[in-house]
């Protein structure tokens, strides 16, 4: 591989290629976004945590099936090439977004909806196995050794940009559907949650077109012309010491701590500003879309700097970050929607009850919402719903409380900087991954080879963070933050053994 | 460095069987405290996911130990010439 490789064409080459790929993002996040929605719509209700975790759990079934999509679509890439490949799984991941959306509700067809949903939710996470890492590779491959960092930075800024996207559509679909908001997000719940997974069809029509007017990646067509590409990919990623030894490296000393610290930036942090702060479900969604507006083009800057010096200390000096300040800035989070210190107004408390009549019973349901008000301008209100019962002396064990605070806009820009800073340190490990993965592997096992360690510290990793941190909390329930003691452990390893193990190469010809 | 590297790939072997025991003892003692299928399933996954994980990881140890990262390719150039040797 050599610094020589023309550059003309990069810009239609990484277009087509970060397109797909946001594409994908986007198709795996709405699903992830709208999980609260989903379980209503597809678990039974009985129990709503029960049909949370039961979302949560399809949701970490999404990012467990991602590994062997690398595999299956990795030997595939190395096979038979990269176009056709990558070609593939937008396909399927388009196709099973559009389905998700189709499939009636619980109540429609019982227990054969969550079925269906599962199984197409494993298909989504096979084609996201197999899409990044022939993304990434095809990139690298069209470009010149020493700007690897840069033009593969472009295909890392489409997995934030595909969570954005899937941010902005989901919050326009909730609000546009009536004139009336509480109508509208009435309606959002019972269908219009169905129109961020339609409308992806369209855009993965669009992605396939430009797709199918790629050429192969040059390094592979020389491969393939020679009679060099592999024979059997997987053997030789996995089967082989040299290649193996490389293989687990990526996986301990890179992806498993990148993996935690994009997802503890970008989904923990959302779901902990909704869930353990209270804010409001439109403010936790914006303040993560403003910090992510903010702190995209950093993924290139981070990227492009590693071009000049190394990949391997930007990667380490995010996780140190992470590592030092993660407990600080998760207590700043949650001081800032704290109310404790906070005045009330109390002239202007408003206690709303209203009650509807339970179907087939002589029973109602209570709803009480007291609506608090601050003298810095934040509101609380706490919703309390439980059931009155016609018959004397029964009663609700345990009424259904939510709180939803809406902060003021001071408060709110502060926990803009705040998850600006943790997707900073998204930026600064997960930037220069790409490059650095690529040059990791020969070019007829690479596919197969990057793909896995990617996978595992992206999927399993990463992915299972907002899961395990929640869980956490359920154990060690007098400690607000004592879900980071996850990603911090696992960032701490990886940057041990990423400083230990990994070299910092440099391309010599750098500034050419 | 090379001795650095060495001798932590000890601790990545001893860290492995570790991980797979405080794992298991906390999946127990979950199930225990709260019995159901969704702990089960929970913690099923959790299982299944780590523990070929923690096995690569004594794999990695191992490795450690035996030298074979004292020395990794300097350029892509010698990835592309390199001829797999079978384990």
């Amino acid at each position: 591989m050599s610094n020589e490789i023309s550059t003309k064409g990069i810009w239609k080459v990484i277009g087509a290629s970060s397109l797909g790929t946001l594409i994908e993002w986007y198709d795996f996040y709405i699903f992830g976004s709208l999980a609260v929605v989903i379980a209503n719509q597809f678990f039974p209700k009985t129990n709503p945590t029960a049909a949370l975790l039961s979302t949560l759990a399809t949701f970490a079934a999404g990012f467990i099936v991602r590994p062997f999509g690398a595999l299956v679509f990795g030997r595939l890439g190395d096979l038979i090439g990269r176009k056709y490949t990558f070609l593939l799984t937008l396909v399927l991941m388009g196709l099973s977004t559009f389905l998700i959306g189709c499939i009636p509700n619980y109540d429609s067809i019982g227990f054969l909806a969550p079925i269906l949903v599962l199984i197409l939710r494993l298909i989504q996470g096979l084609a996201l196995g197999g899409e990044y890492g022939g993304a990434a590779t095809y990139v690298a491959e069209h470009a010149p050794a020493n700007r690897r960092g840069y033009f593969t930075s472009w295909i890392q800024t489409t997995a934030t940009l595909g969570l954005f996207i899937s941010l902005g559509v989901i919050l326009l679909t909730r609000h546009l559907l009536d004139a009336d908001q509480a109508k509208s997000i009435a309606k959002f719940n019972d269908w219009g949650w169905r129109i961020p997974f339609l409308i992806s069809i369209v855009l993965v029509i669009v992605s396939i077109y430009i797709r199918l007017k790629m050429k192969e990646s040059p390094m592979y067509a020389k491969l393939k012309s020679e009679g060099k590409t592999s024979i059997n990919p997987l053997k030789e990623s996995f089967g082989h010491k040299a290649n193996l030894k490389m293989v687990l490296l990526a996986l301990f000393g890179a992806t498993m701590g990148q993996g935690v610290v994009w997802y503890t930036g970008q989904f923990y942090a959302q779901s902990f500003i909704e869930n353990v702060c209270k804010v409001d479900f439109d403010q936790s969604r914006t303040i993560l879309i403003w910090a992510i507006l903010f702190a995209t083009p950093f993924f290139v800057v981070f990227a492009s700097l590693s071009d000049k010096i190394g990949r391997k200390w930007i990667m380490i000096a995010g996780m140190l970050l992470a590592v030092l300040s993660y407990n600080f800035l998760f207590t700043q989070l949650y001081n800032i929607a704290d109310v404790k210190d906070r005045i009330e107004i109390t002239a202007m408390k408003e206690i709303k009850t209203t009650t509807a009549v339970i179907k087939n019973s002589n029973d109602t349901l209570r709803k009480v919402a007291v609506k608090t008000f601050y003298e810095d301008g934040m509101s609380m209100t706490q919703t309390k719903i439980d059931t009155a019962y016609s018959t004397s002396g029964k009663t609700t064990l345990k009424p259904t409380v939510t709180i939803s605070k809406t902060i003021n806009s001071s408060d709110y820009w502060k926990m803009v900087a705040i998850v600006f800073i943790l997707i900073l340190y998204v930026t600064m490990v997960y930037g220069p991954i790409a490059a650095f993965l690529v040059e990791l592997f020969p070019t007829k096992i690479r596919y197969t080879s990057m793909s896995l360690p990617y996978h595992i510290g992206n999927g399993v990793f990463g992915g299972l963070t907002p899961f395990i941190a929640t869980l956490l909390t359920t154990i060690y329930t007098d400690n607000k933050i004592v879900g980071l003691m996850y990603p911090i452990i696992i960032a701490t390893l990886c940057m041990i053994i990423g400083a230990i193990y990994i070299s910092n190469k440099v391309n010599k010809e750098v500034n050419a | 460095m090379n001795t650095i590297k060495k001798y932590a790939g000890l601790l990545w072997i001893i860290l492995g069987p570790l991980a797979i025991h405080y794992l298991l003892q906390t999946a127990k003692s979950e199930m225990a405290k709260k019995p159901g299928i969704d702990t089960q399933i929970q913690w099923g996954v959790f299982i299944t996911v780590f523990y070929p994980i923690a096995i690569g990881f004594i794999l990695f140890g191992l490795y450690a130990l035996e030298g074979n990262y004292d020395h990794l390719p300097e350029d892509s150039s010698q990835l592309d010439d390199y001829e797999a040797k079978p384990l």
